[in-house]
């Protein structure tokens, strides 16, 4: 199993509903979030202005720089390579968010580390994770990419997409369809 | 244009308005890793050439400096942690692909032996105080000696030790060195930071590390033929640091994107002034200089290059974690 997630950057309105949900669902403290809306213009006025929109959460990367540089083996990654962190064992270094390119990771009130988990506790029971559940626009889309008729495996093969930060060398498994 | 904002509400302080984890703890811990590590190797070093009576400052005296620091920089370390009570997790843990582990497992076993290194050497340290009148330090070291004497226990284990010195010194030497690399190493490993992401760190910090070492074992040391030995070594490394920061930059100039832009920082960028006027100036050429004057017979106060010296390397640890925060593969999008 490989899961991965796509953002269609073309039906993404930016209502940050899925940032809501994952807040809801995961208690993620007043003030942080796992997951968040970037807008991105292109272009300036009076000229054609292009906006975009990306839901970013971790990319639970294959070759996480994370999970290497963590002294305590904290952050690694489980079944489905989703990148967690086990918070008993978390010393708060902050290696991890040093060695991340992408500002998935920041450090909760309590001390550790936290970030996105795929929603693994509903992913176990074949839900979505909260967010791509109450998406309404239905732009992000979950799957398993080992499965060939998952959602997820048909649209990569069907349309355009781009990650973020590739030179970073971490084959993240967020994709952004363009 | 390209611009590009987070339209969620998401304000956490460390990651906007750019990425700001390391507190002051870390720059000042490198610093004394790097310096403990070059006093240690010096003493070691001397002592295996068998020259520990010509040089007794080096490979005595100036060793009571690194299990001091070390344990200070050990505060420092967890001090800077979020989950400071669960610092001891990092030794129930070996992992080789993260520096910070080994480099906790280095600094832990380096700390001991830095210890044992002067404690082998109370009767010395006493007779070599007595003769300073070094009042404080000599009440000090007929303590330590009192001490071993009445623990049995602690009395063996320096006696082993100094037993197999010789050993010992090898074991220290290496251990010393994997110390000052493993400073620069914990930074090249982040690969999200072009900065730090380049392999010339780990020696350059080492370095940088015996450098501040050279100026320490030169401030304290009062023998004129040990003071004039380190100008000279200090002389040449401050040569080779200067061509390590040139290649650094070099190598950066003609590499990808990324790093051109990182590089950019320190070439008219927010670091362009105190990098080349601070440290390289003040830190690197004006003791540089100050040392030419001494090796050409002139009286230069020798605590003036040396403080430079050790002001530098630890200006040089703070702008190089700073800046290398700064350094992304992504523009950091601004808070809506």
């Amino acid at each position: 199993m490989r899961y991965a997630m796509a953002v269609d950057t073309r039906k993404c309105v930016g209502c940050a509903d899925c940032v809501v949900a994952c807040q809801t669902e995961n208690n993620v403290p007043f003030g942080y979030a796992r997951d968040w809306i970037v807008e991105i213009v292109n272009g300036s006025y009076p000229d054609t202005l292009k906006v975009h929109f990306e839901s970013r959460r971790c990319h639970h990367c294959d070759d996480a720089p994370c999970v290497r540089v963590c002294p305590t083996g904290a952050s690694h990654i489980v079944e489905g390579g989703i990148v967690k962190v086990t918070p008993e064992e978390c010393i708060g270094c902050g290696a991890c968010i040093e060695a991340c390119p992408y500002g998935a990771r920041y450090f909760h009130p309590d001390g550790y580390v936290d970030k996105c988990t795929f929603c693994d506790h509903r992913v176990k029971n074949g839900q979505d994770p909260a967010c791509v559940s109450v998406c309404p626009t239905y732009c992000l889309i979950f799957g398993d990419l080992d499965d060939e008729n998952s959602p997820i495996s048909k649209v990569l093969r069907e349309r355009e997409y781009y990650t973020l930060a590739p030179d970073a060398g971490t084959k993240p498994n967020l994709y952004f369809l363009k | 244009m390209k611009e590009y904002l987070i339209v969620s509400g998401r304000h956490i302080d460390i990651l906007y308005p750019h990425l700001h984890v390391w507190g002051f703890g870390i720059p000042l811990y490198l610093f004394i890793g790097g310096l403990a590590a070059g006093i240690l190797i010096f003493a070691t070093l001397f002592y295996l050439m068998g020259k520990d009576e010509e040089y007794p400052v080096t490979v005595k005296v100036a060793t009571v400096i690194p299990p001091i620091i070390i344990a200070l920089g050990l505060l420092f370390l967890i001090g800077d942690l979020r989950h400071k009570a669960y610092f001891w997790q990092l030794l129930t843990h070996i992992r080789l692909q993260s520096p910070m582990n080994w480099g906790a497992w280095t600094l832990t076993i380096v700390f001991f032996l830095s210890l044992l290194w002067p404690l082998s050497f109370t009767d010395d340290l006493i007779e070599f105080f007595d003769k300073r009148g070094r009042k404080k330090w000599l009440g000090f070291f007929q303590w330590v000696k009192r001490l071993m004497e009445n623990v049995k226990i602690l009395g063996k284990i320096v006696e082993g030790f100094a037993k197999h010195r010789r050993l010992w010194a090898i074991v220290t030497l290496i251990f010393s060195i994997v110390l000052g690399i493993y400073t620069g190493i914990l930074l090249s490993t982040m690969n999200a930071r072009p900065l730090w992401n380049t392999p010339i760190l780990g020696i350059l910090f080492l370095t940088s590390g015996v450098s501040t070492a050279t100026a320490a074992i030169m401030w304290i040391s009062n023998n004129h033929k040990e003071r004039h030995l380190y100008t000279k070594i200090d002389f040449y490394l401050i040569i080779l640091e200067m061509y390590l920061i040139f290649q650094m930059f070099f190598n950066m100039i003609q590499g990808p994107e990324i790093q051109v832009q990182t590089a950019q920082m320190f070439f008219g960028g927010d670091f362009t002034a105190v990098f080349w006027t601070v440290f390289v100036g003040m830190g690197l050429v004006l003791p540089w200089i100050l040392e030419i004057l001494e090796l050409k017979g002139f009286t230069v106060p020798v605590a003036v290059p040396a403080f430079l010296i050790l002001l530098g390397g630890l200006i040089f640890r703070i702008i190089m974690v700073y800046a290398g925060e700064i350094s992304s593969f992504m523009p950091i999008p601004t808070v809506f």
